[in-house]
């Protein structure tokens, strides 16, 4: 059984042939943790900045769950065999990360980081819902306690996106145009990981397309009653790499601010 | 003879860190208590994944029931085995967050929507004319409320 064997290699390879399900269950854990570790840091930008105080607030508070999340995920990794959280967390560079480029992406206008915070918490508090079920029992035992939280981020981004999609037309306009940019971004978050079929196979994970299926399912209706549109699907470039360790110009800057305390004084308490 | 009763009265004096007036029993995170002759296990399910006052309700936990000498070693783990909702919540921990100038959570937190979170009752006048500012407070347990009734602002601790 899976839970009960050693893994036997730290480093993950990513020639599928080679992988076993560990390595794929790996693959699976560092790619949720770090999306929330990375979104995590950009919400916190927010804090001190928000456009009005309860906004600032739900930021930073959205910003410490992700956060404290990533951890738990990082934990069960190390249980796995990897270094422990904050190593994993504040020693890596940025082909390390497996974020996709999505969560990476400047906070931008208000309207880009509310658009976000709808993309990234429908797919998450789905991505959650689905590994409740899990038959990796310590991801499964997280995401029944994940979901509870995530559902107020869902509940959060939606008031906003419907609020300001249906509101004038200037705002209107700022959310469609972040829709439109964000769009191919957001199709990234479903790559597929290199040996997803051992995790359908074994159950522990429903794979990436079933996941944006879900999505599209849940979040269309949304959009459409914010009278927002999803760009035409023919137009439709998901933009991936993110995964496999390859980001855009923005991730390793984000890092080196993230990890500054860190990397002055590693034993540093706070 | 130390049984889990035993036990778990003592540690209703250990009290949540933010909320002073509520013990972490009606609180409902001590999920596990497991005596070996004199040695005491206790087990905690984290309450928020992101909650800072975790690890400190971990120490404290310890550092109370070191101060009972006919125990032997205490360790504490946090573990999400059981899940925490709001449900778990005692009738007395209501009565203490009542107590401390909070809105209990509202029972049966599985269907909570906006709607049901809008729904809460002012805790210093008890009516029901109030509205929801923000389902995000001070802390990740908290919501934003005002009174429309006795024109005050309140929090509400949230139910999940």
């Amino acid at each position: 059984m899976l839970l009960k064997q050693e893994a036997e290699n730290p480093q993950i390879t990513y020639n599928s042939n080679k992988m076993n399900s560990i390595d794929a269950l790996k693959e699976l854990l560092y790619k949720i943790a770090d999306d929330q570790l990375i979104i995590g840091h950009r919400n916190s930008e927010w804090t001190g900045l928000g456009p009005i105080l309860e906004e600032d607030i739900a930021f930073s508070s959205m910003a410490q769950d992700k956060i404290g999340q990533s951890e738990h995920i990082y934990n069960l990794l190390h249980q796995l065999g990897e270094a422990d959280a904050d190593t994993v967390a504040f020693t890596r560079n940025s082909a390390q990360f497996h974020s996709s480029q999505f969560v990476e992406l400047p906070i931008g206008d208000y309207s880009f980081s509310l658009i976000r915070h709808f993309l990234f918490d429908f797919a998450e508090y789905l991505r959650f819902e689905s590994l409740k079920s899990s038959a990796y029992e310590p991801l499964a035992q997280v995401s029944k306690k994940f979901f509870g939280e995530i559902k107020y981020h869902t509940m959060h981004a939606n008031t906003w996106v419907n609020q300001l999609g249906k509101g004038n037309e200037e705002s209107h306009t700022k959310m469609q145009d972040s829709l439109n940019y964000a769009w191919n971004y957001a199709l990234g978050m479903f790559e597929q990981g290199p040996a997803e079929d051992l995790l359908i196979s074994e159950n522990i994970f429903i794979g990436e397309k079933a996941l944006q299926d879900v999505w599209l399912g849940t979040i269309t209706p949304l959009l459409t009653q914010s009278n927002l549109t999803i760009p035409a699907q023919e137009n439709w470039k998901p933009i991936f790499g993110g995964r496999f360790g390859k980001h855009s110009q923005h991730l390793q800057p984000l890092l080196e601010e993230m990890t500054e305390v860190y990397s002055i004084d590693p034993s540093a308490d706070w | 003879m130390i049984t889990k009763s035993y036990i778990r009265e003592q540690l209703k004096q250990v009290k949540d860190p933010e909320i002073p007036t509520i013990s972490i029993v009606d609180l409902g995170i001590v999920t596990g208590i497991d005596i070996h002759e004199n040695d005491v296990h206790v087990t905690l399910t984290p309450t928020f994944a992101g909650c800072p006052a975790l690890r400190l309700m971990e120490d404290m936990v310890v550092n109370h029931l070191n101060s009972y000498n006919q125990l032997g070693k205490i360790t504490v783990e946090t573990s999400f085995e059981t899940t925490w909702t709001t449900d778990l919540i005692t009738d007395e921990g209501h009565a203490a967050i009542k107590k401390h100038g909070l809105a209990p959570p509202i029972r049966n937190c599985s269907n909570i929507t906006m709607e049901v979170i809008e729904a809460t009752n002012c805790p210093y006048c008890d009516s029901d004319n109030t509205s929801m500012k923000s389902p995000f407070g001070p802390t990740l347990c908290r919501s934003l409320h005002y009174c429309n009734n006795c024109k005050q602002a309140f929090e509400g601790f949230k139910p999940i």
